[in-house]
């Protein structure tokens, strides 16, 4: 088997192995770069979640940190309101996110193209004022956490990253793994179908909007247990902490950024957009605010204006040009 | 062999955000035949497929398949019923196999042994796709395509195709090629319902046809008599 073989059949999981074994070869621990990892983690999960609509559906969505904030609310009022441990409000909250999404999505997914983009951008503020006001949650103020006990019945950890590490690597392992058997299945087909025309997808029989609700819930639900995990992991949330547009607009750029609508984008996008956040913000914070979010955004611009199709196509253009110098040399031998 | 009636159009109305497209429009299509709807740009032929395919629904009047009422059904339950529409322009899924889109046509059953069977059936009737079932549809050429798209209509199992300008974008060749192919389906015992604006070479392969204009018809009858209309060869043949 060659290597290109091999990394397509046996890459996934020997990458979650090697994720797997990070903590064990004292990688990750306590420190900045666990942080990092962790960040890279969280964000490649999120944006898979959003590529199951948004790559492979292509209904671009700017509505996820909807879903996003409701996980987080959930497993936050779990712990601060009602003083139980996070998980029943994991749970509940990743299965209203699902309902939500059902809900705010139908008449969304009556309106075409640039309409259903600018459609999300306004649910977004919508739950982002209701829940400014909303004292039952918090309001503006947002929940703070109380200190618990380190250990997985609460899922805190308050000095040793390892826990949260291996917290997300489930998360990821969960959302990859799962993205990764649809794409593969018939309901991936009919997803990319769709995404390519609808209409024809309707005419051979495929019921568009019952595929795309689906999808939308699967996707938000996801997002919902990401969510829960980025409220456990800062110990609070609030409105504009995970229910805002900054938010919403990290789930498509790390799509967009690796490539949009393929198994390992959102991964690369992740790698290369949170490191450099996060250094950036951690190294560049002094020269004034804001600059990771400029160098973010000019990475974005030349991505747009030179590669559309991200980290992937950058790398399906050098390996196809590879095959067709192969191919040509292989003709220009047999004609010698 | 000719049967019952299995396609009623009674008296529809539709358009597009308010205005009015097709208005009062009726056609039968009766088991086994090849029903040629032929009218120039715009006349609403291909608008008339999509309110039959349920893509929209009329604002008057009836449609009927097999008897049963699918005025206001939606186009993914209409194909479950046995119609199905292969829309102008081919409209493959570019980034997929032939295959893969080939599968695409048979969503309405979950049977593997029947989805085998069925692309058994439109390899024998097409069988430059069976030897490029693993190529991405897009790299084909534009006959090949458009056998595809038919080919996808069919794997739904059909008891009528509806064929939306199947000459559009096609050398003359080809056309000829693609339109002995309706025969073939025609005669593998599927009814067809074949738009065209090239109205001589429809005519000539159907059992009868219809002419609209403006979203109407304005002559109807058998394949030979519209053929010999001076009316109709003045208007849509040059003659």
């Amino acid at each position: 088997m060659n290597p290109t073989g091999f990394f397509r059949r046996f890459g996934w999981p020997v990458l979650l192995v090697i994720l797997a074994a990070l903590p064990i070869v004292g990688i990750v621990g306590e420190g900045f770069l666990s942080h990092v990892l962790i960040l890279v983690l969280l964000n490649a999960a999120m944006a898979q979640a959003w590529n199951i609509i948004g790559g492979y559906g292509g209904q671009v969505s700017f509505g996820h940190s909807v879903f996003f904030g409701i996980g987080a609310y959930g497993a936050a009022y779990a712990v601060c309101v009602s003083e139980t441990t996070p998980w029943p409000g994991v749970l509940i909250g990743a299965l209203l996110a699902a309902l939500v999404a059902i809900l705010v999505s139908y008449p969304c997914f009556k309106l075409k193209g640039h309409y259903f983009a600018i459609a999300t951008f306004a649910i977004v503020e919508i739950f982002n004022r209701l829940f400014m006001i909303w004292d039952w949650v918090g309001g503006a103020v947002g929940l703070d956490y109380t200190i618990l006990e380190d250990g997985w019945k609460n899922f805190t950890w308050s000095v040793d990253k390892r826990g949260y590490y291996y917290g997300i690597l489930i998360i990821f392992a969960l959302v990859f793994s799962l993205v990764r058997w649809i794409s593969r299945s018939r309901a991936g087909y009919y997803l990319r179908a769709i995404r390519e025309g609808q209409e024809t997808a309707e005419s051979l029989g495929v019921n568009s909007t019952g595929m795309k609700l689906a999808a939308m819930a699967l996707s938000a639900f996801l997002a919902a247990l990401c969510g829960a995990f980025y409220a456990q992991y800062n110990f609070r949330v609030d409105p504009p902490m995970v229910m805002s547009l900054d938010m919403s607009m990290k789930f498509v750029l790390v799509t967009i950024l690796g490539g949009i609508g393929t198994f390992r984008g959102p991964l690369l996008g992740a790698i290369v957009l949170v490191p450099l956040q996060e250094y950036s913000r951690a190294y560049l914070s002094r020269l004034g605010s804001g600059v990771d979010l400029i160098i973010f955004g000019l990475i974005i611009v030349l991505m747009m204006e030179f590669q559309p199709g991200g980290i992937m196509g950058i790398i399906q253009h050098y390996s196809d040009s590879k095959k067709r110098t192969s191919r040509r040399r292989g003709v220009t031998e047999a004609s010698s | 062999m000719k049967g019952e009636t299995i396609l009623t159009v009674d008296d529809i109305h539709c358009g597009y955000d308010g205005v009015p497209v097709i208005h009062g429009l009726s056609l039968t299509v009766m088991e086994g035949e090849i029903v040629a709807m032929v009218g120039g740009n715009g006349a609403g032929k291909s608008t008339t497929m999509r309110t039959i395919a349920g893509l929209m629904h009329p604002t008057a009047g009836r449609i009927t398949f097999k008897n049963d009422d699918i005025t206001r059904i939606p186009a993914h339950r209409i194909v479950s019923m046995g119609l199905s529409y292969v829309p102008e322009a081919r409209r493959l899924f570019s980034k997929l196999s032939v295959r893969q889109n080939l599968e695409m046509g048979a969503y309405t059953t979950r049977d593997r042994a029947e989805i085998n069977a069925r692309l058994d059936r439109v390899f024998d009737l097409f069988p430059i796709l069976k030897d490029r079932a693993n190529q991405i549809a897009e790299t084909m050429s534009g006959g090949e395509q458009q056998m595809c798209a038919i080919a996808r209509g069919l794997m739904s199992a059909p008891r009528l195709i509806m064929l939306d300008e199947l000459s559009l974008g096609l050398q003359p060749s080809l056309v000829d090629k693609v339109l002995e192919t309706v025969v073939e389906i025609r005669n593998s015992g599927v009814t067809v319902l074949l738009v065209e604006q090239l109205v001589q070479e429809s005519l000539e392969i159907a059992d009868r046809g219809y002419v609209i204009q403006t979203g109407a018809i304005v002559h109807a009858g058998s394949s030979s008599e519209l053929l010999a209309s001076p009316e109709v060869r003045k208007a849509y043949m040059g003659m």
